[in-house]
């Protein structure tokens, strides 16, 4: 990948394309695009070698406001046209942008397959838990019960759990942010890039319109530092206005202790980005008898797709130099003249 | 012809030879019998004895079917020629039937007088009951008509490998090459070709190159020794023109043809694909060539498989996708999104008998107006079909030149026949096939997405990595101009017509249409596809009597040749012949005005001559 000089440093303003953005306003999605905008500076490569790919959504509507190269697809389908590009092209920086319905209803299987296949791609998924561009149904990250208008009852089907998901797809690297968290979704951001290999980011958003508020408890001052809990490598899982709560693994299940009186720091899980069971405990906590964990749920490395295919490209040349003519006389060959 | 064709292995040739001009013989048993092998050994043999040759497998869809039944049966049909054929013949004049339920599923198409070869010992007891017959037709006089020739063919083929220590059921499983071994000789064909095709197929079983060899010389032998045959055959070679062959089949021509196109663009060549019957062969047969920069991705699903392809052409590669019908139905919403940001994308359709999975392994050509019209809104998208095996090979190149030329998704319509089937192929000369061009745009002055060349009409390929041209392309609606998503009706209505001009204009790329026979007449046969050979052999059949027929073959549907309407108005009836319920013949009705019926076939198996002759003959009356 071309890197850029420190003579060439862009801002953000570099990727601001002259698009009006159109979603509605305070939504969360404005928040995550001046994220995005102002960490690919960070990146420090070529406006021209970066790719940002969606499907359908309110979330898709992403390229058009990226000064980038960029591609609106069809419904769930971004992970497979990324994988395509990559491949091809490993150069590139790829990015994918979906949905809670785009990548888990609609694009589940894609989204599975890229994770599991380790092509490096980096994949944000936004996460409001409704149907935004279609105008508030509910979504498969929609609690159970939820009243919307394709479910006056309530809905009936339980929810995925988007981490969860990625994990049983071994997912290399998997985190979670939060659309208001400016630094720590930078920071995500930031290390999603840096991974080698697939990289899948749940971000939290806020849809103002059909389901304002879903994650206020974690976003409210006043709340906010007793319902997260911020992920980081080597440390222990403490959170808490007072820092004074932690997680503790006793037989086999993680609980909430209070520092000083039930468990002491030393008795406290440290996070292990490597460790596949940690990660898994902890994409199963959930409000309201845990913090929500924000942060990187799991960081591995193992070699890209496109890499050991580039190997096998690569391994094929030098065994047998590309030789069209004999390509095509292979087997029996008879003249007449 | 000056090159003779190779000397068989064995040469005490003491029986009289019978000259024949045509054979079609057919290899028949059940499907773990290798009656796929032996017939492709056959055809192999008979190219390299410089026969012109036409074959047709056919097989079940089911892996191993129960086996002595009659769902499991498996054949393989080769009609080889000392003239130039089209067709892998309509009735059988050898038939060789390993079991009870190969006989009793092909003997119907035996010549009456025909070579009937059976296994004598398959057809005991439990075998014939499996089959359903009530007693056994050896011994109860049905096969009067027919040449019957009682071998045992299991029993030789122990008897050969009895030294050996090999167990009875691998011995069973070489029987396949006796059967082969013997009609080789009947038909005088060198057994070489198999035998070193035995050496590289086993090379790692040393003990079944051994044992598949000397079976397949015993059966050689057994014909010239045994008292059963008292002559054997001799079909001359055939007057073709002058070159280097192989024989090819039409699976192998398509992969062939993008490693060729590929590298004619100097660009990587991806395809993304998912396994489907009968189209995975092009799958399996690039996934062996990475050295030609060939990246083959087994997607999880077929939309996957056309994603990443378009994925990749968006990145600049040459991109194809393969599939059968229920795949063409799946990739639909694809190709209109790259029907709307204009990348080229090459979509291959081997298509199948249907609805829904239908006839896996049978052939049919009902996918035509899917091709054509199956997708939401008005998504022109070019549409072509190759006519025999060999024309597989450059319908891909001219998919590739076309798709890129006009940044536009190609359709290739081939079938299972043709994907299957196997024809010799004249090689052709890389130096003087064309350079497809691929130019990708760099220079930032002007620059705008749908920027249209003025003659094609064709947006520029702007690659990602290209500085200064940054943009974003996607399914919604564009400005005209600029690409930007644009709701405006007046704007979207010219969208639609320039798209639908575009491929329209394709037209000029695609060469006269030829009229075999004279250019005016009583009679025109149009046909698409692989029904070229049995329309080219029943309408050059009805020349020779003197009959008033042409036949006209279309290799592009969209956009029709120019001068196709003109053509078919200078013969007083117009007939076309398809595998499907009249969709050809539906698209000339409606495009021309023109009363043109259709001969409709739909049984999942090619057209006999007979059948189009037939037809010929009853328009000629009326």
């Amino acid at each position: 990948m071309n890197v850029l000089g420190p003579a060439q440093k862009l801002t953000r303003k570099d990727f601001v394309t002259d698009q009006d953005v159109r979603w509605c306003p305070g939504c969360g999605d404005y928040a995550i695009l001046a994220q995005v905008q102002k960490v690919m500076p960070e990146l420090g490569i070529p406006r021209e070698n970066i790719v940002f790919i969606s499907g359908i959504g309110c979330s898709s509507r992403f390229p058009y406001y990226m000064n980038t190269y960029g591609f609106h697809s069809i419904h769930g389908r971004a992970p497979a046209i990324a994988s395509g590009l990559k491949i091809t092209r490993p150069e590139l920086s790829v990015w994918v942008i979906t949905g809670d319905g785009d990548g888990l209803s609609i694009g589940g299987n894609h989204l599975i397959h890229a994770l599991r296949r380790n092509v490096d791609v980096k994949i944000l998924l936004f996460n409001n838990r409704i149907y935004g561009l279609t105008k508030g149904q509910y979504s498969p990250t929609s609690e159970q019960g939820k009243v919307t208008k394709s479910t006056p009852y309530g809905s009936a089907d339980y929810p995925f759990n988007p981490i969860a998901i990625a994990l049983g797809a071994q997912a290399t690297f998997v985190a979670r942010s939060i659309d208001v968290e400016a630094k720590h979704l930078q920071d995500t951001l930031l290390r999603a890039y840096r991974h080698k290999g697939t990289a899948f980011v749940e971000i939290l958003q806020n849809c103002n319109i059909f389901n304002d508020g879903a994650f206020s408890s974690l976003t409210e001052k006043e709340t906010k530092a007793d319902t997260q809990l911020v992920l980081e490598h080597g440390k222990p899982l403490i959170f808490g206005k007072n820092r004074d709560k932690g997680i503790r693994l006793r037989d086999g299940k993680l609980q909430v202790v209070e520092l000083g009186q039930d468990a002491t720091e030393s008795d406290l899980v440290v996070h292990d980005e490597t460790d596949a069971g940690l990660a898994f405990l902890l994409s199963q906590l959930a409000a309201p008898d845990f913090p929500t964990p924000i942060g990187v749920f799991r960081a591995v490395t193992r070699p890209t797709y496109e890499e050991i295919v580039r190997g096998q490209i690569q391994t094929a040349k030098s065994r047998r130099p590309p030789d069209l003519d004999a390509l095509l006389r292979q087997g029996d060959l008879w003249t007449v003249s | 012809m000056s090159v003779p064709p190779a000397e068989p292995a064995v040469k005490q040739q003491v029986k009289p030879r019978v000259e024949r001009d045509h054979v079609v013989i057919r290899f028949a048993g059940d499907s773990g019998d290798g009656m796929q092998v032996a017939g492709m050994q056959f055809t192999n043999e008979s190219a390299i004895a410089g026969n012109d040759l036409s074959t047709l497998p056919d097989f079940p869809a089911e892996i191993r079917a129960p086996a002595g039944t009659l769902a499991g049966v498996s054949g393989f049909q080769v009609n080889f020629a000392s003239h130039e054929i089209f067709t892998p013949g309509d009735d059988l004049d050898v038939l060789v039937a390993m079991n009870p339920a190969a006989l009793k599923m092909n003997v119907g198409d035996l010549k009456p007088n025909g070579i009937l070869i059976v296994d004598r010992e398959q057809f005991n007891e439990q075998n014939l009951r499996k089959a359903g017959y009530e007693s056994n037709p050896l011994e109860d006089g049905s096969l009067a008509k027919y040449q019957v020739y009682p071998v045992d063919i299991s029993k030789l083929t122990a008897l050969t490998l009895r030294d050996t220590n090999l167990p009875a059921r691998t011995v069973n499983r070489c029987k396949n090459f006796f059967a082969l071994g013997l009609v080789s000789w009947l038909f005088q064909r060198p057994i070489e070709p198999t035998q070193k095709w035995i050496a590289s197929r086993f090379q790692k079983r040393p003990e079944l190159v051994e044992a598949n060899q000397r079976v397949l010389q015993a059966g050689y032998h057994f014909g010239e020794t045994s008292e059963l045959f008292a002559s054997a055959f001799e079909v001359k070679p055939a007057r073709l023109e002058p070159g280097t062959y192989r024989n090819i089949t039409g699976n192998s021509a398509l992969a062939l043809g993008f490693v060729v196109a590929a590298r004619k663009a100097g660009r990587p060549l991806f395809l993304g694909s998912y396994p489907i019957t009968p189209a995975s062969d092009i799958l399996h047969e690039l996934a062996a060539l990475k050295e030609f920069d060939v990246y083959t991705f087994q997607a999880e699903d077929e939309i996957a498989g056309i994603g990443a392809a378009l994925g990749a052409a968006f990145g600049g590669a040459i991109a194809v996708t393969t599939t059968s019908g229920p795949g063409m139905c799946l990739k639909a919403e694809t190709i209109n999104l790259a029907v709307s940001v204009e990348l080229p994308l090459v979509i291959c359709d081997i298509q199948r008998g249907g609805p829904s999975t239908g006839l896996p392994t049978k052939t049919e050509q009902a996918d035509l107006l899917m091709a054509l019209y199956g997708r939401n809104s008005e998504s022109p998208v070019v549409v072509l079909a190759p006519a025999t095996p060999a024309d597989c090979f450059s319908i891909a190149l001219e998919a590739v030149q076309i798709a890129v030329k006009y940044m536009t998704p190609v359709i290739i319509l081939s079938d299972g026949y043709l994907a299957n089937g196997a024809e010799p192929w004249r090689l052709p000369n890389l130096e003087e096939l064309p350079d497809i061009r691929v130019e990708f745009r760099t220079d930032p002055r002007g620059y705008y997405p749908y920027l249209r060349d003025p003659m094609t009409l064709s947006r520029p390929w702007v690659i990602p990595g290209t500085p200064g041209l940054e943009h974003r392309i996607g399914g919604l609606e564009k400005e005209h101009l600029t690409g930007n998503v644009s709701y405006a009706p007046v704007n979207h209505e010219q969208m639609v017509r320039v798209r639908a001009r575009k491929i329209a204009g394709i037209a000029r790329e695609i060469p006269p249409t030829k009229i075999i026979g004279p250019s005016t007449g009583d009679l025109v046969v149009l046909g698409w596809g692989s029904t070229y050979g049995p329309i080219e052999a029943a309408v050059r059949k009805a020349q020779a009597e003197g009959k008033s027929v042409s036949h006209v073959h279309v290799r592009h549907l969209n956009p029709l040749p120019s001068d196709l309407g003109e053509v078919l108005r200078r013969f007083r009836k117009v007939l076309v012949p398809e595998m499907n319920l009249g969709q050809l013949v539906r698209v000339i009705r409606s495009e021309y005005l023109i009363d043109a019926v259709g001969l409709n076939k739909i049984q999942g198996l090619p057209f006999k001559e007979a059948e189009i002759s037939r037809r010929i003959e009853q328009m000629l009356e009326g």
